[in-house]
């Protein structure tokens, strides 16, 4: 207990050093989510009624975000199952930044949720015992259970890692294995539920596709990892830690089959609706076509369209693939084609026309721009802290010092431009 | 000072200390979303999910909101949790062939049930339908502003809660804020609803309707003879819903929903679907009756007919 408690008190002191560049990225993050949660403040005091939704829809940009994340959580197992499942060692090398990605992306997705809900102060009534969790009827049940067990899974399993490599020893696989494991399918019921929770709903044809929860599975093998390849070469640019061009290339070649599977199964369900043409076509066709002169999304779902499809072309050719400026692009168009058609793409279409044949047309305000910029400075903010503990372990810049008590901290910067300059920082360690 | 002492000294602060952070921490996630609330906040911070209430605590709880109600409205308000009657089950009929489209049932439900006036909050929504069409929902609209009704070449269509005997609402709702009763009123507690919209997602004929800001309810036009899960006034960010007018039908003497009683044509009709002598039953048994998305299972006793 005493060893947990000197490594957590020596996080606390790494976090507090870092280059100029580090605190001026962590503070400029604070500025973020300062300036959300006055937003939210605002919506708290004046009820939602500051947001764009109504009844007829009833959910908006928070939920589309909500559903994003979930997918961006969920994409980590796309490196825990080459590195542990494959044993893959460019990527096994890796695989906890993935983790962490998960982690910093479930906070993200509990408070979207939080700032969705008209009642906050209320939220204890969804812990069980204390209050009445509707288990297993809800399917919103079902996601606070899969999601917190998703969150604690990684978190554990990471900071178990890194503790052991702290005290510069090998993890004990024998616990870590079977979590590593479990996290696979954990991964996968995130993203299932969370479609589940859209599809159960009869109510809504849009939704009530029983081709839902593989589309989102898929979407969300594009987008997390798009996001994550941009953020490995930050990160291996911007401080001193390794990430091999193979394991890249590899994530990049994955994204290809999962895009190819997501563009596949966007074919079966756009064709279904439209040969059958059915009263249930009306909101694809609001989405796609727009329809009785409501036609609010129509650019915004083939901006998507272009870019899902120019993204899948540059990740299934290998020299673009392999090319950082063609592979850059195409994980940039991907992350904002899967954003748009997995967030707003997917939530409102399933509102307009509402159940009574009513249009309203959503579209977000500023206090939900404001409030939702918060919330993912918040899950950069946590990832960068992460990422600045995890970054000098995984490269022995941090750990237990030769007393095996005191912290060795041998990156005093973190943010860095070159890899030469740290090796003099080692002087200035306590 | 003894071991014991020292230790009881130190239990001690510990408790204060988590007390003081937990009541910090009480006030912080409070104080914003119920500005207007006096000291009966932490009462009802703390209430039990209705149906978990014992007898004594339902009536400490109803006159706690008789009081509060009472204060705000200047007038003497009475909060009823009558039960659902034994041997009933409500059904409603709606006559197609009668209905003009002057929404007066419309109206006549705001004023009884306390719905939000500003900014309005309608049960019920009429839709104008065209007889080319038929009941095409999707070609419907509820915003017409003709200078008489009924138009030419359109028929009504108004559309509440349909009560549903499977009701895809109360099954998602995360925390069983709201049910059925067993006199078939699907009900919600307000005091327990944490607002996440998802029963007004998965309702097939929007009819539960959220409360996006504090509800405009002016005090003169209150009425003060409300139920505890139906026309009390309800607080923001939750979600509320029609239920057949509780306050009035459950009671001894029966009266009809507001909505049947305003109607100036008749189309309205209500009673007891177990009752074989009930209005209800007469229209059901010799009428030509259809309930609305009858494919999507949510069985309805709210029935469509045609008198003519």
């Amino acid at each position: 207990m005493q060893k947990v408690w000197a490594f957590v008190q020596g996080c606390f002191l790494l976090l507090r050093k870092g280059s100029k560049l580090y605190y001026a990225w962590v503070f400029s993050l604070l500025v973020l989510i300062a300036i959300g949660v006055v937003a939210y403040a605002n919506q708290l005091y004046n009820g939602l009624i500051v947001t764009a939704m109504r009844d007829q829809v009833s959910w908006g940009f928070y939920i589309s975000n909500f559903t994003f994340t979930v997918g961006v959580a969920a994409a980590a197992i796309l490196l825990v199952i080459p590195a542990y499942v494959y044993d893959w060692e460019p990527i096994k090398e890796i695989a906890i930044l993935g983790e962490l990605v998960a982690v910093s992306a479930m906070v993200v997705c509990l408070l979207f949720v939080t700032v969705d809900i008209g009642r906050p102060d209320r939220f204890w009534h969804l812990i069980p015992k204390i209050g009445i969790l509707n288990f297993p009827q809800s399917l919103l049940a079902w996601d606070v259970v899969v999601l917190n067990t998703y969150l604690v899974l990684n978190f554990g399993i990471a900071s178990y890692m890194l503790y052991s490599y702290y005290y510069r020893r090998e993890p004990n696989m024998k616990y870590v294995f079977p979590l590593l494991m479990f996290s696979i399918p954990a991964a996968i019921s995130i993203h299932t539920v969370t479609a589940f929770l859209y599809n159960g709903l009869a109510a809504r044809p849009f939704w009530n596709a029983s081709i839902l929860a593989p589309r989102f599975l898929a979407s969300a093998f594009c987008s997390g990892p798009a996001g994550m390849i941009l953020m490995f070469q930050v990160v291996r640019k911007w401080t001193n830690i390794e990430i091999k061009d193979k394991a890249i290339f590899k994530i990049a070649e994955l994204i290809a089959y999962a895009m190819f599977i997501n563009l596949f199964l966007l074919g079966a369900e756009i064709f279904k609706e439209y040969y059958s043409d059915t009263v249930h076509l009306a909101p694809v066709k609001y989405l796609y076509q727009g329809l009785g002169g409501h036609s609010d999304l129509v650019s915004f779902i083939w901006t998507a369209t272009i870019f899902n499809l120019t993204a899948f072309f540059l990740f299934l050719i290998p020299q673009t693939r392999e090319n950082y400026v063609t592979l850059n692009i195409g994980c940039v168009l991907m992350f904002i084609g899967v954003f748009i058609e997995k967030g707003m793409g997917l939530v409102i279409p399933g509102f307009v026309p509402d159940v009574l044949g009513d249009f309203y047309e959503y579209s977000p305000t500023g206090t939900e721009i404001l409030v939702s910029i918060g919330i993912w400075a918040t899950g950069l903010l946590v990832f960068t802290l992460l990422l600045r503990i995890a970054v000098p372990i995984m490269n022995g810049d941090f750990h237990v010092g030769e007393d095996g008590v005191k912290p060795h901290i041998g990156d005093q910067l973190f943010f860095v431009r070159k890899r030469v300059a740290v090796e003099d920082e080692d002087l200035y360690s306590p | 000072m003894s071991d014991r002492e020292e230790h009881d000294e130190h239990v001690f602060r510990l408790t204060r200390r988590k007390a003081l952070k937990g009541l910090a921490l009480g006030i912080g996630t409070m104080v914003l979303p119920a500005k207007d609330a006096s000291a009966s906040v932490w009462d009802s911070f703390f209430q039990k999910n209705f149906r978990e209430l014992s007898r004594p605590e339902r009536q400490k709880i109803l006159a706690r909101l008789e009081k509060e109600y009472s204060a705000t409205y200047k007038k003497s308000v009475r909060v009823k949790d009558t039960p659902s009657p034994e041997g009933v089950l409500f059904g409603y009929g709606l006559d197609l062939s009668r209905c003009v489209g002057c929404r007066r049932c419309v109206y006549g439900c705001v004023t009884e049930n306390n719905q939000s006036r500003d900014p309005q909050v309608h049960w019920i929504k009429v839709l104008r339908l065209s007889k080319e069409r038929g009941v095409d929902l999707e070609h419907s609209e509820q915003y017409y502003n003709p200078a008489t009704v009924p138009q030419e070449g359109y028929f009504y269509m108004p559309v509440q809660c349909q009560q549903c005997e499977n009701p895809p609402c109360t099954k998602v709702c995360p925390v069983q804020a709201t049910w059925k009763e067993t006199d078939g009123i699907v009900v919600v507690d307000y005091n327990w609803c944490i607002g996440c919209r998802y029963c007004m997602a998965a309702c097939p004929y929007g009819a539960r309707h959220f409360n996006w800001k504090a509800p405009g309810l002016p005090a003169g036009e209150m009425n003060p003879e409300t139920h505890y899960l139906g026309n009390r006034p309800r607080p923001v960010g939750v979600v509320e819903k029609c239920t057949f007018c509780m306050q009035r039908t459950r009671e001894p003497d029966g009266k009809y929903p507001a909505c049947v009683e305003v109607c100036p044509v008749g189309a309205r009709k209500f009673g007891n679907l177990l009752d074989p002598t009930s209005e209800i039953r007469n229209v059901i048994e010799n009428k030509r009756v259809f309930i609305l998305k009858e494919d999507l299972n949510t069985q309805p006793k709210f029935y469509y007919f045609y008198s003519v």
